[in-house]
């Protein structure tokens, strides 16, 4: 993995700055969850938050801050980055899951990640809070070899059931052979 | 799987349900399901279930969708949609193409809609390059999407139709997207998977002469609307297949992640076009269509006047668009004209560069998303600064939708299904991907 976390570099986001003063959720979720580390993306308000604290968060998100629907939950593989944008505060892993979260009433989204590790890749299941996610963890337990604890349905969903390997892990190479040379004939 | 033993005299037909991921969990109590033997005795017990496999091809055209019911008689006692027929690896391709590329790629997701696809691939990746664009790009770019609309809820006009056996609905609808067709072929060069939305713009300008053709197609699908309507609305039999059929409610819809027409039948009138508007939907008016009871005859009338309203849409575009740049000016972005490329030497290295190596984007993420004809879709980048996304993720809203079924397809009759799953109107491939 690339060393992006040892020096701090000049493209990377603004080193944790208070949320904006309208963004009170980000606020909450700061204030009622200490570890995590804000950022303003592009525009829109990121959370980063611990993998313990990933159930307790969406929770909090649902009932006390009415975020209605988790519209997407993915993950991101970040194996071989030359680059990468991740907050002071935050100590990157290989990979991350990026729930995107959209309050109806209050019209507004909120987008939390968490940092899972190569070694552990396990993440408590939120797809009993929001019933919507029982396909998306599907997806990124397929896709990616991320476990969610406490899914009811934890299985394959878009490769065959008896694939071997996780399609949008950087290092699963799709099934290449590699191309071999003979030694060049000379012109004809 | 089972050993199927085939004796001469007798044919056995069986049928299990033991495949893995795609098994139906045994339910509580007296009713379980049991194999189908069918010998020349007698039929089973009236009170056993069976398990039904629907798909993955099968003559509703709602593409590889596989479906297990566990059906009681007529009733579905539950049913498991089974995905992944159609999944082709299109994020991680996105992953090996250039942004300049990812727009070939993306728009091939929703094929029904596929400048939506290109729409909120070619924001997310301009988001992150804190790019703006000029007016008359936003504009054609709200033109297109909305004849896409268009045509995509005219094709749900067709096939739904046909599922419901209304047979001349489908060529009906097939007649008036094919006018919509030609329209976007004049426009874009291509009558699907246009790849003409791409980062920075849009690929051409307008033709001459475009202000013509669109306004004869809004005319002539007004008057194929009012068509179906006449046709189907009042239809007893249609109304018979279609009212209170697959009832959804608000809640359910919200807790299973469905958006877009779905949502919006239950009484929930979201529209993001409405609610976080981009492109220049805050500057042209048209209405938001909702209905309140829920039901797949709703959610045919929703796109139907949805159909209406984004010709409003169109006709707005053709009075009000501005002139102007189609795409960014930004050589680093956008190619310079085909002409420059033999004046001028800088000119020439831009084109070569974008085609080769392609712009590079700096390290951030971004999601984006917009109201494509299904719902809401998004896509989450993420970029590292060079030239290829490190994660290309769209957020498909058949993907959730389909998750709708759960709350609709149990307890109602097994040809309701059909009608329900057709109203949810899912396009496998964005499902896959």
């Amino acid at each position: 993995m690339a060393d992006s976390a040892d020096e701090p570099r000049e493209d990377v986001h603004e080193p944790g700055p208070p949320p904006p003063p309208d963004d009170e959720v980000a606020a909450a979720v700061l204030a009622g969850f200490p570890g995590a580390c804000f950022v303003d993306s592009h525009g829109q308000s990121v959370v980063y938050v611990g993998r313990a604290q990933w159930r307790d968060v969406t929770a909090f998100l649902r009932d006390e801050q009415r975020f209605t629907q988790c519209v997407d939950l993915t993950a991101v593989d970040h194996l071989v980055d030359v680059e990468r944008a991740v907050p002071p505060g935050v100590a990157p892993e290989r990979y991350e899951v990026v729930a995107n979260f959209l309050s109806y009433p209050r019209n507004r989204r909120l987008r939390v990640i968490c940092e899972v590790p190569a070694g552990e890749p396990e993440v408590t299941s939120i797809a009993d809070l929001y019933p919507s996610l029982a396909f998306a963890e599907r997806e990124v337990y397929d896709l990616f070899g991320i476990d969610f604890t406490g899914h009811r349905d934890i299985a394959r969903i878009l490769m065959p059931d008896d694939w071997i390997g996780h399609p949008l892990r950087k290092d699963d190479a799709p099934a290449r052979v590699p191309v071999t040379f003979k030694e060049d004939p000379g012109p004809r | 799987m089972s050993d199927r033993v085939t004796e001469p005299e007798q044919v056995r037909l069986e049928a299990q349900t033991d495949e893995g991921a795609q098994e139906l969990r045994p339910l509580e109590g007296e009713a379980r399901s049991r194999e189908l033997v069918l010998t020349g005795g007698p039929w089973p017990d009236a009170d056993d279930t069976m398990i039904l496999n629907m798909g993955p091809q099968h003559p509703s055209t709602h593409g590889v969708l596989r479906i297990m019911m566990e059906l009681d008689g007529e009733t579905v006692l539950r049913a498991k949609p089974v995905v992944g027929y159609l999944h082709t690896g299109m994020e991680k391709t996105g992953e090996e193409l250039t942004y300049v590329q990812g727009a070939t790629n993306v728009t091939r997701m929703d094929y029904a809609a596929p400048l939506s696809n290109e729409l909120v691939y070619s924001m997310a990746v301009e988001r992150l390059l804190d790019l703006e664009l000029p007016p008359r790009a936003t504009w054609i770019r709200m033109l297109l999407v909305e004849l896409n609309r268009v045509s995509s809820h005219l094709l749900f006009q067709a096939t739904n139709g046909m599922d419901l056996g209304a047979v001349s609905m489908m060529i009906y609808g097939w007649r008036e997207r094919e006018f919509a067709l030609r329209v976007l072929e004049t426009i874009t060069g291509l009558r699907m998977n246009h790849n003409f939305i791409r980062p920075g713009g849009v690929a051409a300008d307008l033709p001459d002469g475009w202000q013509e053709d669109v306004l004869e197609l809004c005319d002539l699908v007004e008057r194929g609307v009012n068509e179906y309507n006449e046709l189907l609305s009042d239809n007893p039999i249609w109304r018979e297949r279609t009212v209170g059929i697959g009832v959804l409610t608000t809640d359910e819809a919200l807790a299973l992640g469905a958006t877009g027409p779905i949502l919006r039948s239950t009484g929930f009138a979201w529209d993001l076009r409405r609610a976080q508007p981009y492109l220049a939907y805050d500057d042209v008016e048209f209405d938001v269509i909702y209905t309140q009871n829920g039901d797949v005859f709703d959610r045919y009338q929703i796109r139907l006047y949805e159909i209406l309203e984004s010709l409003k849409i169109v006709r707005q575009c053709v009075e009000r668009i501005p002139p102007g740049d189609y795409r960014v000016q930004d050589r680093k972005v956008t190619p310079p004209p085909r002409a420059r490329i033999d004046e001028s030497m800088e000119a020439l290295i831009h084109h070569f560069k974008l085609f080769t190596e392609g712009f590079h984007v700096p390290a951030g993420e971004t999601y984006v998303a917009i109201e494509s004809p299904r719902g809401e879709i998004g896509c989450y980048l993420v970029a590292d600064g060079t030239s290829k996304p490190v994660r290309l993720h769209i957020r498909a809203p058949s993907f959730y939708n389909l998750q709708s079924m759960d709350a609709m397809v149990p307890g109602g009759m097994f040809a309701d299904a059909v009608a329900i799953v057709s109203s949810i109107d899912p396009i496998m491939g964005e499902v896959d991907r």
